[in-house]
């Protein structure tokens, strides 16, 4: 009986945002469109809060287990979020004609098809299944970088899909490898290429091919994570697209990249010959952060700030889950968690600050706490937030982590601290321009106090995520901690 | 001693090693896009033989794929965009052929020494053909930096994504999925990048890259 229900609630969960891809295809009405958008992405919350619940049977395909599942859930919650934001926003680019009526269907049926490919490159429980999904991924967000059709986002979109076809190249080369080093333990066909399978057999695998597989996928599913040197495509992306899917990529696909990086390595941990995967990410987390940290200096677009910020923190996470070890591990999965929270609801706040100011110019953007108290007391939250202030979510995560660290590698705990301290300095120091002083430049009228509820609502999950965790969600980070090793 | 079946397969993906190597020293569009042709029909002939010896039907969809899409209907849409935009001219190599030329040599061996050694237990056939996809991948990354132009770094992603339809192939009784995945990801690719020639000529009367980068210059400062 549950896993019925389960099964249904997994295929609803690529079946509607397929569906409603088509169906949104079709309709060029705003009303309509958003509204659709909203609703599909709302039963997608409501299946993935089935699932949780209850499990199906896993098939050579689909898949769903404790690591995977509160991923799922958090991925469609941030959906759901972002396409009530989404809502707001694109009415008011309608509005002032940056986007067209017909841009607007192809937009909403591109999120849906976003939101299909995130859930199934999370459900998949085939490798070549997940390069699939995390390439249609690629192809359609570089869509919708390129959606305002500017030189700037032409420059960013096509700039992304070269670097992102690249990294999805090298990541099906590593794919092939894997498979390579199963077919001769586990014969041809699905079952070599299948998750489970792949880790019960995984100790019997030739060690140097899985090593040279997983270099490839570092490199390749690390270039869509944004880790530096892969990274030089994320800021630009993120500072040329639409807002909404600023937050979606920050938020949610960095994400799906890193669980991709992280199932391999848990394939690499099985077998004991193949070599270590941790002091690789520790080293491309810590190369990502210090960068991030002095990226920040200099930047002079607002959205291109936070893109680097999400460089910086899928740094920490990488780094987290390279220490491994059950403490670490736990840090990594909350840091993720509070990171796509943390970093959604800036870009919320960052879309209604780049519409009332009608620029996304750091240096014309002042004072914003007296002209739009609402927002730029959310800005001011946020990034209070991202940059690891108590009481926020995110300091309980890097607490963790840099603790961890001292116990372990103490030597490693020295730059790592130094980048944490060098993005918290900068952030902040970015932050007293952006919030504070006199006010400057065009003001809008702030938009209607229920257009920010998406916002407050993240804010205040992070608020009382660092203080308080809930019991289950606990118990779930630390078994997750223990199956990642 | 090796059989005549791993001789002809050798000769094919070896084949498509040098046809790569061809690639890096065109310098008029046309003539890059009909060895591009040329590197798709080795991909399809070196696909079709693996079907055949592994009998494994499935592949032969692969080479068909292979053979219509890539080495007819790719190559002339290009063709025609090329006329339709007027940029039939010569193309510039960034650091020059012979440097290029040098490069893709040494990868190449890069690649022989990497994968040989890696898959001692694989067997011979397996392990050529993977040794020389993976040089094939290189060459068309080699490809890419290396020119300017957008249809050129199109023709080297494509012959890339050749490589790696070569190393599906070699790897005994991989499904379908990934094969079909590959032959549908270079069909959106298409889509896209026709997409994107034609704004980016509509926007900057140009496929130079040089000429967006340029302007990123401006605006960052």
């Amino acid at each position: 009986m549950n896993s019925t229900l389960g099964f249904i609630a997994m295929t609803a969960l690529l079946a509607v945002p397929a569906v409603s891809a088509l169906l949104l295809a079709l309709r060029s009405s705003y009303h309509i469109g958003a509204r659709l958008n909203v609703g599909a992405a709302l039963l997608c919350l409501l299946a993935a809060i089935i699932l949780l619940g209850a499990r199906p049977e896993d098939n050579l395909y689909l898949r769903v287990d404790d690591f995977n599942i509160y991923l799922i859930v958090l991925n469609n919650l941030v959906s759901f979020t972002t396409s009530l934001f989404s809502a707001g926003y694109i009415g008011h680019e309608l509005a002032i004609g940056r986007l067209t009526p017909k841009y607007l269907r192809f937009y909403h049926a591109m999120y849906q098809a976003l939101l299909f490919s995130m859930n199934l490159g999370l459900l998949a429980n085939n490798i070549g299944l997940l390069w699939v999904a995390i390439e249609l991924a690629t192809l359609v967000t570089v869509l919708m970088v390129g959606i305002y059709r500017t030189r700037a986002a032409l420059e960013a979109a096509w700039k992304y899909f070269i670097l992102g076809s690249l990294g999805i190249a090298l990541a099906l080369f590593g794919t092939i490898l894997v498979y390579l080093a199963a077919q001769p333990v586990m014969g041809p066909g699905l079952p070599a290429m299948a998750w489970d399978q792949l880790l019960i057999h995984a100790k019997a695998f030739d060690p140097a091919l899985l090593n040279l597989a997983f270099i490839f996928l570092l490199l390749g599913y690390g270039t869509k994570a944004g880790l530096v040197p892969l990274h030089a495509w994320l800021p630009d992306a993120h500072a040329e697209g639409p807002t909404p899917i600023s937050a979606v990529l920050s938020g949610l696909l960095l994400n799906v990249a890193l669980y991709a990086v992280l199932r391999f390595k848990m394939l690499m941990s099985a077998n004991p010959e193949a070599l270590a995967p941790g002091p690789l990410m520790v080293a491309m987390g810590l190369l990502s952060l210090l960068f991030a940290g002095f990226m920040f200096y200099r930047r002079g677009d607002i959205k291109r700030l936070f893109a680097y910020s999400s460089i910086e923190h899928m740094g920490i996470i990488t780094f987290a889950f390279g220490m491994g070890g059950p403490l670490a591990n736990f840090a990594g999965l909350l840091h993720m968690t509070m990171h796509s929270l943390t970093k959604s609801a800036i870009f919320f706040a960052v879309g209604h600050i780049s519409q009332v100011k009608g620029t996304q110019r750091i240096s014309t953007i002042r004072g914003l706490t007296a002209t739009h108290p609402l927002i730029g007391w959310g800005l001011v939250a946020g990034v209070i937030a991202i940059a690891g202030m108590p009481p926020f979510g995110v300091f309980m995560s890097e607490f963790l982590v840099v603790s961890s660290t001292f116990a372990r590698e103490p030597w490693l705990a020295l730059p790592l601290v130094l980048g944490l301290l060098l993005g918290f300095g900068t952030l902040l120091w970015r932050l007293q321009g952006l919030a504070f002083g006199e006010s400057q430049g065009a003001n809008n009228p702030s938009p209607p106090w229920v257009n920010t509820l998406p916002m407050l609502a993240h804010l205040a999950l992070v608020f009382i995520a660092g203080f308080w965790l809930p019991g289950p969600l606990v118990v779930w980070f630390q078994h997750v901690a223990a199956l990642l090793g | 001693m090796h059989s005549l079946e791993f001789d002809i397969a050798h000769f094919l993906a070896g084949g498509m090693v040098v046809i790569s190597l061809l690639l890096l020293y065109q310098d008029r569009l046309y003539a890059l896009i009909n060895v591009f042709a040329l590197h798709s029909l080795a991909l399809a002939l070196a696909v079709g033989w693996q079907a055949y010896i592994q009998d494994a039907h499935h592949l032969y969809v692969t080479a068909g794929i292979a053979l219509l899409f890539k080495t007819i209907f790719i190559p002339v849409a290009l063709h025609r965009i090329i006329r339709k935009l007027g940029i039939h001219r010569t193309l510039e190599v960034v650091g020059g052929v012979g440097r290029d030329m040098l490069a893709g040599a040494a990868l190449v061996a890069l690649a022989i020494l990497v994968m040989l050694p890696v898959t001692a237990g694989a067997d011979a056939l397996s392990r050529e053909d993977l040794a020389f996809a993976l040089a094939v991948v290189l060459l068309g990354l080699l490809l890419m930096i290396s020119r300017h132009n957008a249809v050129s770094l199109v023709i080297g992603f494509m012959s890339l994504e050749n490589g790696l339809v070569l190393a599906a192939a070699g790897a005994r009784g991989m499904p379908l999925a990934v094969e079909i995945s590959v032959a549908f990801s270079v069909l959106i690719a298409l889509i896209v990048i026709g997409v994107f020639l034609f704004r980016i000529r509509e926007r900057f009367d140009s496929v130079d890259m040089q000429a967006m980068d340029a302007f990123r210059e401006e605006r960052r400062r």
